[in-house]
């Protein structure tokens, strides 16, 4: 505890800290030397490639990835061409820039994924220089070719190549360059000599930036921020100029009194209060900030730098070290005869443990400022910061301590602290190596570090943490089940029976799998019996169709769409049949599933009359064969094709038994007219229907005067009133008639009202 | 905008801005200016989520009709196809897209409703355009908020597409919407059902929901039950003719998405000096929802009802009127003027019903007037004067005859007077020619009526039908006979007496005024539909087991577990919370029916409904026919 500070110095107002995170656990003959290097971010792997200068083919390079503690998690010699540049992406994945412009992509154990290329231009005029970046938009790469032009793809997952505008006065290499993310593109900043360009998609516009210092001539290295808010440039005078990126405002210009180039050059941490920069040079660091002064740290070994969101940490050949701002609250409570409240919560509490009376003096100091739940709050938020369990846990005891003097404290910051705590301390185990402040874990968000995890196929570990933080089931342990299963299935030695079983045992309870993803990986590595069986345990019938589509099993398929009652998905089967299948296959295949079978049916209806015929047909459905004669004669215009098509109706109605409907049909005067209506209804409509209304009146006997009266049709109605001998009927229709038009027709019905009112 | 969705015991609004929400955020993906071409059936419901200045807020500036041939030129940057995913709409799509300028080219994008479909987007790849659309996405829109206590799939022909199709797509949706809704509003503990088709979809929430382990949210259930009814359980209630005034506008005007177009005549504006002024042509447009305090009031009654509801409140209003009088200080003048738009609007409101009510009643009323005559003769055994009934009897001309005749026919048919042999009034409709749809709604209720029609007698309706309207309504006619409209008897007893008696579907003494039962609803006639429902809330289904095995298909109960600390306390005296589903449509007179079991002082259950479609009779049949258009030279 009293050497906590220790390691501390001072550079203007803030403190700095190195803190020793690892010993390396690699053996490397030559240290870093001679070595291509690169570190991901958030405590990721490291890649190193020997020798990658070498061409000969019996010497080949070796490339090889660890994890931040220096445990070898892949190594493989370098078959491919020469490698310019290794890269990490934000999701672990290994980028190899070659020479010709070809970027080869690994994952964290070295297994080969893809690759891409980066364009013609660039594989003719060659790889000069790449730098490989990170943006909201994922993983960037932008390469210097030979012709001294810049093309730019900002995410290598949806890669859109991009040619940048030339830069004037170029003849050989830029003297540095990096890539800047503004206004949501991404931009080549680059130093020709002293002078300073920035190339977008279109121009390339001089910059200069505010007050450098006038001895330089050349800027001869530069390095963005991690938020690519500040710029640091280097100067061959040995000094550094540190700004905003766009070149609007200037920091501070520090005189590092250093001339020869640097080996490396970082921004610390942008989240804090004092942003500065790191530059490397041979056994030598100095951390330079606002004010005046530097700090120097020696190294005894060639070392890379990587940025971190809130430091940056030193790899050399044997360590691993953070090199960080001391955060605010830590600061408070360590800091040489601090009275903040957390200080005196932390001796209160240390005087609690020795039994000694003095701790109730230090509440009491704390408590007359009524301070207290400041102190809690400080003890905690410092123990996040810690990276020794002693101290982190000493911290939180005295904040535990000093809640209990606080009622209605409110608990979520203490509990969630110490469950990150843990969370951290796992993943910062050597076996493990990740790393992580508690800054950077809350920046990651759990979902990022469980896959990070996962891509370890460390998943006891991830399922773990995800039960620990209690995540929701299906973000968490079932995620990490799935992942673990698609692993599974990839294992060729075991047999597909042992997998099956293996794989539903351990998912069995777990919410949410989607064994669909399991069965595609298992199908992918050439196993379609397994993955037959993997989708025998997928609850959505609907995701399993696809692939039993890809794998040629067409009826599992369909009954499966049948299942999900999606009725889109069971057409999609049945056409996909339809093209696979002869007819005749198809046909019986449908007969089976009388769903697919109807569903069919209505898209011929709209689409191919035809083939509903055909269906029909085999069937022996006469019945709607009938119909589809009946319908079809009214689409055609030709009387005679009409006539046919009736006589085929009628054909099929009495092959289907109907007795019913072909009767109406044949039997005499309904058939006459419904070709007479067919006919004569396109030339004289009005007429005619009146006439058919009367005919079945009197056929029927079933004499309705108001229908005809409502029809107007004075002549049937009369005619019908006649006929029936019925006085009032006959008075009726002539009360109807006017003396204008009906005349005859008044005198007929006169005279027939005379006979019947003599009878 | 969207005040009567609050009313209701549950806030459907929920619904209706979740809604808004996705709409929101698609159209907010395509960025920039846009025009919409709407699939022309989907403005209608569209209209009930979001009106036109919502989407003016998102940039767009131009609406057009899908249609073949080209999109009329729009200065935009977007054009969005709101589409159902129907092929034949997919074929114009890829026409308007093939035909855009190539010079200038716009961003394409395609929101399909209600979900988007692999089927049409095989059909757009092979038309070669599936690549020219930016954006593929869908909209998610299965049951629609109509009003405070109604949801609709507004799905214009699921019934056909169930029972006479065999294609379950509308039910797959409807299990969708309720995943939905559970979503939202908490899962539903309790799960009744009858019929085939309620079978399926609880058959498809139940794999939904195991599919959607371990997503699903925590909320407290807002429904204890979901009742899930097949339309061809209930085959009647539809066929009869609805006499609530909602369901009477329903069968004669047609309510389309909650608007009802009406006839202008009786709307124009009686201004002075300005007499003898052309009368408006266009249609009088009313939108109709509970919003509106006084058609929430008069909607559920008995169209008899409506008169003296009607009268009484324009005493209302005209007394708050001359409260003006009264009001002597300015404190009271102004407590006067603030309630002054409220009560302008209810005398607009007052006047629009006024007017709705005697459309009506030219159409009913002096049939009317004699079927109550008649009415209390059989009810009461009273004995109407013979000059009464003559004169009664004279005034019925032309197309109130015809309500009343058909409506007494109605009756007899529903209380089950010789419905096994051939109604003289049908013979003498189809001798008249009436309306094609009229007959068939009688010759169903026959058939229904009478658990299928003698051979003899079906033969014969169909000859006369035929003979009549045309051959070509065979296709018709073999359709109602394919969903059991229309059956030949079947050796097995007529069973409908039974369910009526055991049911009480026929209840003497409906009280039209002040009704005490849910067969105020059609006069007599108590919805089997509703008394399932209300069966299933007391006594509970057990005590009607006999009944429900005549009925069509299969009756059910599944549980749903609720995650343990969601389970509701209910307050003593709480009523508890059914949700209605009808398969295949529901009635205005369904609903009202509904309404009045929520609203009975002692029935200790609250309805919502949903349905897959709002129908009545006529809008029914129609669904079901297959007329070829003559193609004449």
């Amino acid at each position: 505890m009293a050497f906590v500070t220790a390691n501390w110095n001072p550079l203007g107002e803030a403190f700095y800290r190195k803190i020793e995170l690892y010993e390396m656990g690699w053996n490397l003959k030559d240290g870093l030397r001679e070595c291509l290097v690169a570190a991901a971010p958030y405590g990721g792997p490291i890649s190193l490639l020997k020798g990658h200068n070498r061409r000969s083919p019996s010497d080949r390079p070796q490339l090889e990835i660890y994890s931040s503690s220096g445990l070898p998690l892949a190594s493989f010699p370098w078959k491919s061409g020469v490698v310019k540049q290794l890269g990490w992406t934000v999701s672990d994945d290994l980028l190899c820039v070659q020479e010709d412009g070809t970027v080869l992509v690994y994952d964290l154990l070295g297994g080969f994924k893809r690759h891409f290329s980066m364009g013609n231009e660039v594989s003719q005029s060659q790889v000069l220089e790449t730098k490989i970046f990170h943006s909201p938009y994922g993983t960037g790469v932008a390469i210097l070719t030979g012709a001294l032009r810049f093309t730019l793809a900002t995410n290598i997952d949806d890669i859109k190549l991009r040619r940048l505008p030339e830069v004037p006065g170029l003849q050989g290499a830029p003297s540095c360059w990096a890539v800047l993310t503004q206004d949501r593109q991404s931009k080549v900043l680059v130093a020709n000599g002293s002078h300073l360009f920035i190339l977008d998609n279109t121009a390339c516009t001089p910059v200069t930036p505010p007050g450098l210092s006038p001895q330089a001539s050349s800027i001869v290295h530069m390095c963005v921020s991690f938020s690519y808010k500040y710029l640091a440039l280097l100067t061959d005078s040995g000094h550094v100029w540190m700004g905003t990126s766009n070149l609007k405002e200037k920091l501070s210009e520090v005189d590092t009194k250093i001339k020869t180039p640097p080996k490396q050059m970082a921004w610390y941490g942008t989240l804090l209060l004092f942003p500065s920069a790191v530059v490397m040079w041979d056994g030598l660091l100095i951390v330079v900030g606002e004010c005046k002064e530097t700090i120097q740290y020696h190294l005894d070994d060639d070392s890379i730098l990587v940025p971190e969101l809130d430091g940056v940490r030193i790899i050399s050949g044997t360590h691993h070290e953070l090199l960080q701002e001391v955060p605010g609250a830590c600061e408070e409570i360590f800091k040489i005869a601090s009275m903040a409240p957390g200080a005196l919560l932390l001796e209160a509490h240390k005087e609690y443990e020795k039994e000694s009376q003095k701790a109730d003096e230090y509440l009491r100091e704390i408590k007359e400022q009524s301070l207290l739940s400041e102190a809690v709050r400080q003890c905690v938020e410092a123990a996040g910061h810690e990276h020794e369990p002693e101290t982190q846990k000493t911290l939180l005891r005295a904040a535990s301590f000093g809640k209990c003097f606080l009622s209605n404290f409110p608990p979520e910051q203490f509990v969630s602290m110490c469950r990150d705590l843990r969370v951290l301390n796992a993943v910062r185990d050597y076996t493990v190596g990740i790393p992580l402040t508690h800054t950077q874990f809350k920046q990651m968000t759990v979902q990022v570090l469980i896959d990070r995890l996962v891509y370890r196929k460390l998943y006891p570990l991830a399922i773990e943490i995800c039960r620990y933080l209690k995540t929701p089931e299906y973000q968490g342990v079932s995620r990490v089940l799935k992942h673990w299963a698609c692993y599974k299935v990839q294992q060729k030695e075991e047999s597909d029976e042992v997998i099956a079983k293996a794989v539903s045992v351990k998912l069995a309870d777990a919410a949410g799998i989607s064994y669909s993803e399991i069965a595609t990986k298992a199908y992918e590595s050439g196993r379609t019996e397994l993955a037959i069986k993997l989708l025998e345990f997928e609850p959505r019938s609907g995701e399993q169709v696809p692939l039993l589509l890809k794998m040629k099993k067409s009826p599992l398929a369909l009954s499966k769409a049948i299942e999900s009652g999606d009725t889109d998905l069971v057409y999609t089967v049945v056409m996909y049949l339809k093209n696979e299948l002869n007819r005749g296959d198809f046909f019986m295949m449908l007969r089976n599933q009388p769903v697919a079978l109807s569903l069919y049916k209505q898209f011929c209806k709209h689409q191919e009359q035809d083939t509903l015929k055909d269906l029909f047909n085999q069937d022996d459905d006469h019945e709607e064969l009938g119909n589809l004669y009946v319908k079809a004669s009214y689409k055609d215009q030709r009387l005679e094709a009409r006539i046919a098509l009736l006589q085929s109706a009628v054909d099929e109605y009495y092959k289907a038994k109907n007795e019913f409907s072909a009767k109406v049909k044949t039997s005499d005067s309904p058939v006459t007219v419904t070709f007479f209506s067919s006919i004569q209804k396109s030339f004289l409509p009005q007429t005619f229907d009146q006439k058919c209304t009367l005919l079945f009146m009197i056929k029927t006997k079933n004499h309705n005067k108001y229908c005809c009266l409502s029809h107007r049709d004075m002549e049937g109605a009369a005619e019908a009133a006649i006929e029936r001998r019925n006085e009032s009927e006959i008075s009726t229709v002539l009360s109807r008639c006017s003396a204008t038009t009906d005349h005859l027709l008044m005198e007929r019905l006169n005279r027939a009202k005379a006979t019947a009112v003599k009878k | 905008m969207a005040s009567h969705l609050f009313c209701g015991r549950v806030n459907l609004n929920i619904l209706r801005e979740a809604a808004r929400k996705d709409l929101r955020e698609f159209l907010d993906k395509c960025s920039g200016s846009k025009a919409i071409v709407w699939d022309e059936y989907l403005t209608g419901p569209f209209g009930l989520i979001a009106q036109y200045s919502l989407l003016k807020e998102h940039e767009v500036e131009k609406m057009f009709t899908l249609k073949a041939g080209r999109i009329p030129s729009a200065a935009v940057k977007n054009i969005v196809f709101f589409v159902r995913p129907r092929l034949e709409l997919m074929d114009i799509i890829a026409e308007n897209v093939a035909s855009e300028d190539k010079l200038q080219p716009r961003d394409v994008h395609i929101l399909f409703v209600p979900r988007r479909s692999l089927l049409c987007e095989q059909r757009l790849k092979e038309k070669g355009v599936l690549n020219s659309f930016t954006n593929i996405d869908e909209y998610i829109l299965d049951l629609i908020p109509y009003d405070g206590d109604l949801l609709s799939m507004e799905s214009e022909s699921s019934f056909r597409e169930c029972y006479l199709e065999n294609d379950q797509t509308s039910l797959y949706h409807a299990a969708k919407g309720l995943m939905n809704l559970q979503a939202l509003y908490g899962t539903i503990p309790q799960i009744f059902g009858k019929g085939e088709c309620a079978r399926h979809v609880a058959n498809m929430m139940l794999r939904m929901k195991r599919e959607f382990a371990g997503s699903q949210t925590q909320i407290l259930p807002v429904f204890d039950t979901l009742l899930l009814l097949d339309r061809n359980v209930d085959l009647l209630t539809p066929l009869a003719t609805q006499l609530t005034y909602e369901g009477l506008i329903d069968e004669i005007f047609g309510i389309t998405n909650g608007y009802v177009k009406l006839p202008p005549e009786k709307f124009a504006q009686k201004k002075q000096g300005e007499g003898g002024k052309e009368l408006p042509t266009e249609p009088k447009k009313l939108q109709l929802n509970s919003a509106e305090e006084l058609y929430a009031e008069i909607r559920d009654k008995n169209f008899n009802a409506v008169g003296a509801a009607l009268s009484k409140k324009a005493k209302i209003i005209s007394a708050a009127f001359e409260e003006r009088h009264n009001a002597k200080t300015v404190g009271e003048i102004k407590q006067f003027v603030s309630q002054l738009p409220h009560m302008q609007a209810a005398r607009s409101s007052l006047a629009n019903h006024t007017s709705i009510a005697e459309l009506i009643k030219d159409i009913t009323t002096d049939s009317w007037l004699y079927f109550i005559l008649c009415n209390m003769v059989r009810n009461a055994h009273l004995n109407m004067p013979d000059v009464f009934s003559q004169t009664a009897l004279l005034s019925c001309v032309s197309a109130s005859e015809d309500f009343f005749d058909s409506l007494t026919v109605e009756q007899e048919f529903m209380t089950g007077v010789d419905t096994d042999k051939v109604s003289t009034y049908i013979e003498d409709c189809i001798a008249q020619k009436d309306p094609l749809i009229k007959i068939l709604r009688l010759v169903c209720m026959q058939s229904v009526c009478n658990n299928g029609l003698k051979q003899k007698v079906l033969d014969y309706y169909k000859k006369e039908i035929l003979q009549t309207y045309g051959y070509k309504h065979i296709l018709t006619l073999k359709n109602l006979e394919k969903v059991g409209l229309l059956k030949p008897q079947s050796t097995m007893r007529n069973n409908y007496p039974t369910i009526r008696k055991t049911l009480k579907l026929w209840m003497e003494d409906a009280n039209e005024q002040n009704p005490n039962d849910i067969s105020y609803v059609y006069s007599g006639y108590a919805p089997l539909s509703v008394r399932l429902t209300q069966v299933l809330a007391r006594p509970g289904w057990r005590s009607i087991e006999e009944v429900l095995k005549m009925l069509p298909g299969p009756h059910f109960e599944e549980r749903q577990q609720v995650p343990t600390g969601l389970h509701k306390k209910r307050q003593p005296g709480e009523n508890r919370t059914t949700l209605v589903f009808f398969l295949g449509g529901v009635t205005y007179a369904e609903i009202a029916a509904l309404r009045f079991l929520s609203n009975m002082e002692d029935s200790g259950t609250e309805y919502i409904i949903a349905a897959t479609k709002l129908i009545n009779g006529t809008s029914w049949i129609k669904s079901l026919m297959d007329s070829p258009e003559e193609n004449l030279p």
